[in-house]
């Protein structure tokens, strides 16, 4: 098979988010990052004193960390702090009402995929444009029944009383040098609340894109799930291309108390110039269930572990994760499984697809610390590599104190095989059909996993770039 | 033809009570070429110049690094002619009733070596002798292990030291049907060792070396720096296993082992650890050359607060290259074990078969393994896999067992002893196994 057509069958396009509009910004700390940046931010945001001084502590234990380069990827040292933009905003509060949206994001929400007529049955709109929420949208239902859905800065002034005691508890600040930065410059984001017993019935969303050169996105969201509540959250990103890099830097904290069950879902389609160094944690109490639901297919490198603290007895953790690499791209992603009390049970299926010089990663952490019982973790990564090119990696560590767990974990790598190809040509498929069938026979049990609006587009996405670019 | 030398004299030039100063080098032999003289020196500039391993030191990570001292050894002292009498004797009821040929080394210096079974052609000789007499045969060959997987500190100090062990090479077709016994003990306060092995074997030959490490008496801090350096070239076939069952009390190990199979080269190395108080072993196995292929067994007993640290690289350097790995280790008491595999598939290295598993028995609520198996892939037509379980006995098959007679605790033992036997029983011979197994036995016994 020659390499370039398969390179073209398997390629996602990600020219759909090709666009951008004059920069316009009314709010924008310059370059670089002082405590002035921070002052900056806290000033025009309005913050409380302790945001404030949260801020600037970060901001000292980011420039006291090392980069995690005794592990991660060298090519974190290509980020250069000094040229970034950490805070950019239209200085516009978040909108009620979609006539108030300004035209140039309503047709980049437009281009994005969010037709007016989907909020109909979508819940609340969260979609952020740049640093601030240009745009919010809450059913009434949904505030009848208590729950909140706002951005970081509202829900820090509005709601101190719920959102402070669990605020950077899940992620410490030094927790690893980019939380610490994050801390430091957050903004944006979704901050939501759900009362106890209150069952969202649809999953919430918001939308993000960057929009400016080395802008720094660097957004802040937390999720309390209260005694026997239920959320399932979605995240979705594109961005346009610009020719130097660009960094994400988000911080997702995840609380679920007592029987509640959070849904955390993602798909993470930056351009191949971007750094996306996420740090994603939750907190399962008492029986409660926190799932991670991740795919990978943009940015230049991606470093994703959603984790999860099982705190409560029976509390149950799962990550489900697709990656996809191609040209020039490095997907680090994998999950970290914390067991910290009797009887819970984690379980991570993590499906790679190396394409080109593309090269995927998984790196994984299960412990389980002495004087427990009854815990269990399955850890499967499977791996898949197109081209002579490709490459894929495995790290996973497994701590197990005790006699009384089960711990497995199996990872394979394999290629598509040339009989299966063969066959599928003789039955009249084209190479490119039969790579496209394949490929998606691989992922299909995970993308199943998937809300049914999610999976049709992560299917469609992958068959489309695939069918159309073998002649 | 049995032989017991007499300890040399003590003819130490260096200071005696400590090396932290100067090399560890405890005999000046004169007989020594000058080209290793100088490579030793080299060796001591590396070690001294080289940091000790940290925490954040990746190839390092999970180990307790308090149990690592880089100073205040002293070179190990001659045994007495008794003592020496003694350990050949120890040695002499612990081997195969059928070998090639027979080492005893204790504190460095060779006690007694029987070469009656080497077939025609084979050289089988301490590495000192062999330094002085087979000088060019062994240089291009000798301590050119570069690549170690964190140790590099304790490499350097191995090279730079007095090494005692066995230099074999075995030339074309060559083949032994019985194994080499090498036995080394250490013993002394503070005393360190630095036993070397080389093995050579030229196309189509065939032979299989097991390394005991065993400490003079109990309870006596130690340090054993051995290194076990493995070359097969078209078609030989190697096996190489050593097994350590040194004192719980104060022993220590690092154990640095590189392979490298060429052209349809078959090399299998086993590992088994009962005693020391900490043990690292790192084990690289290169696949040079197409159809080479290497096996990896362990099967680790540990408990009390016996801390195993074990570190393999399968590294496919060519196409259609073959390895597999197989660790178990069975955990009691406080132990702990650290298992950290990688198979790296080399761009070009296509068509590789690798696979690596890790298994872990925890047999108490405190014991705690830690299991690292990595895949760096970088190739096309690769067939890889890895796996790692932890867990304990199933309750049902104790009860299995109960239900036909046999008591809860005898039925714990036998499923413990055969979990290991799993490992032991991928090596070749027999007898070997045998006498592996019941080492593994005993300490089994000492357990309840």
């Amino acid at each position: 098979m020659t390499d370039s057509a398969t390179l073209e069958a398997v390629s996602i396009d990600q020219d759909e988010g090709n666009f951008s509009y004059p920069e316009d910004y009314a709010h924008d700390a310059g370059y670089g990052l002082t405590e002035k940046t921070i002052d900056y931010i806290s000033d025009i945001k309005g913050e409380a004193e302790w945001i404030r001084e949260f801020r600037k502590r970060a901001l000292k234990v980011f420039n006291d960390k090392p980069m995690p380069t005794h592990w991660a990827s060298e090519d974190l040292n290509n980020i250069v702090f000094d040229h970034i933009r950490y805070y950019l905003a239209k200085g516009q509060r978040p909108t009620r009402s979609w006539d108030e949206v300004p035209d140039d994001v309503k047709e980049t929400f437009e281009r994005l995929g969010i037709p007016e007529k989907e909020r109909k049955y979508l819940a609340g709109v969260e979609a952020q444009f740049d640093s601030e929420a240009a745009y919010s949208n809450v059913k009434e239902e949904l505030t009848k029944e208590g729950v909140i859905f706002v951005n970081s800065t509202e829900a820090l002034r509005e709601h101190p009383e719920v959102f402070r005691p669990w605020f950077g508890k899940v992620i410490p600040t030094g927790d690893n040098k980019f939380s610490a930065l994050n801390s430091a410059v957050f903004s944006g984001g979704s901050f939501i609340y759900v009362p106890p017993g209150v069952k969202v019935k649809h999953p919430l969303q918001a939308y993000f894109r960057i929009n400016a050169e080395n802008f720094g996105q660097f957004e802040r969201t937390l999720i309390l799930v209260d005694e026997g509540a239920e959320v399932t959250y979605m995240e979705g990103c594109t961005a346009p291309k610009f020719e130097t890099a660009t960094l994400h830097s988000a911080v997702v904290e995840l609380v679920a108390m007592k029987d509640a069950k959070i849904q955390y879902i993602t798909v993470q389609n930056w351009s191949n110039n971007v750094f996306n160094l996420v740090t994603k944690r939750g907190l399962a109490h008492e029986n409660a269930e926190i799932r991670w639901i991740d795919c990978n297919i943009g940015s230049r490198l991606t470093m994703k572990y959603p984790g999860v603290i099982m705190k409560g007895r029976k509390a149950r953790g799962e990550v489900i994760s697709i990656a996809l690499a191609n040209d020039g791209q490095h997907q680090d992603t994998g999950a970290k499984m914390i067991h910290a009390a009797d009887e819970t049970t984690s379980n991570i299926v993590a499906k790679s697809i190396s394409v080109g010089t593309g090269r995927s990663t998984y790196r994984g952490q299960v412990h389980i610390p002495r004087h427990l019982k009854g815990c269990k973790n399955n850890t499967e990564c499977d791996a898949l590599l197109i081209n002579a090119t490709s490459r894929t990696d495995t790290y996973p560590a497994i701590t197990v104190r005790g006699n009384r767990h089960a711990t497995q974990h199996e990872a394979s790598v394999s290629q598509v095989s040339e009989d299966q190809i063969f066959y599928m040509k003789q039955r009249g498929l084209s190479e490119g059909e039969a790579m496209s069938l394949s490929v998606n026979g691989f992922v299909n049990d995970l993308v199943r996993e998937f809300p049914m609006e999610y999976s049709v587009e992560l299917k469609r996405l992958i068959d489309m770039e695939m069918e159309g670019s073998v002649g | 033809m049995s032989l017991v030398l007499t300890p040399p004299e003590e003819t130490t030039s260096r200071p005696a009570d400590a090396w932290c100063a100067a090399p560890p080098v405890t005999d000046a032999e004169a007989k020594l070429p000058d080209w290793y003289r100088d490579f030793q020196s080299a060796a001591w500039d590396r070690f001294t110049a080289l940091p000790v391993p940290v925490r954040t030191n990746q190839a390092w990570r999970f180990a307790d690094l308090t149990h690592l001292r880089f100073d205040g050894f002293t070179p190990a002292r001659p045994v007495s002619d008794s003592l020496a009498a003694d350990l050949v004797a120890r040695a002499v009821s612990g081997r195969p009733a059928e070998f090639a040929a027979h080492f005893v080394f204790a504190n460095n210096r060779l006690l007694h070596a029987e070469t009656r079974g080497l077939p025609a052609g084979a050289l089988c000789l301490p590495v000192a002798e062999a330094l002085a007499s087979h000088s060019e045969l062994i240089r291009p060959r000798f301590l050119r292990h570069d690549d170690t997987l964190g140790g590099e500190k304790f490499a350097a100090l191995h090279d730079s030291a007095t090494l005692s062990g066995v230099f074999l090479h075995f030339p074309k077709g060559c083949v032994a049907e019985h194994p080499v016994i090498v036995h080394h003990f250490v013993g002394g306060e503070d005393a360190v060792i630095f036993p070397h092995t080389l093995i050579v074997a030229e196309d189509a030959a065939q032979v299989s070396v097991v390394d005991f490490y065993e400490s003079i008496a109990d309870g006596e801090d130690t340090l054993v720096v051995g290194v076990a350096d493995l070359e097969a070239d078209r078609g030989g076939r190697i096996q190489y296993v050593a097994l350590q069952d040194l004192s719980e009390n104060g022993a220590k190990q690092v154990h640095l082992q590189h392979t490298r199979a060429g052209r349809d080269a078959a090399v299998k190395v086993g590992f088994v650890n009962l005693g020391a108080e900490w043990a690292r072993s790192e084990c690289v196995s290169r696949m040079v050359e197409s159809g080479a292929d290497c096996q990896i067994f362990a099967a680790n007993l540990a408990n009390g607060a016996q801390e195993y640290d074990q570190r393999t690289l399968q590294s496919h350097e060519a196409q259609h290259t073959t390895s597999d790995l197989l660790f178990k280790n069975a955990l009691y008491d406080r132990s702990r074990t650290i298992f950290s595999g990688l198979i790296q598939v080399q761009p070009g290295a296509h068509h590789t078969d690798s696979y690596q598993s890790c298994r872990n028995l925890l047999g108490s609520d405190e014991a705690e393994a830690n299991a690292m198996p990595g895949l760096e892939i970088d190739a096309d037509q690769v067939r890889c896999s890895h796996g790692s379980t932890t867990g304990a006995i199933d309750d049902e098959e104790i009860f299995y067992l109960r239900a036909r007679g046999i008591p809860a605790d005898e039925a714990r033992k036998i499923i413990s002893l055969g979990f290991l036997h799993g490992a032991i029983e991928k090596l070749d011979g027999e007898a070997l196994q045998d006498l592996l197994f019941a080492r593994v036995e005993r300490k089994f016994a000492g357990l309840a």
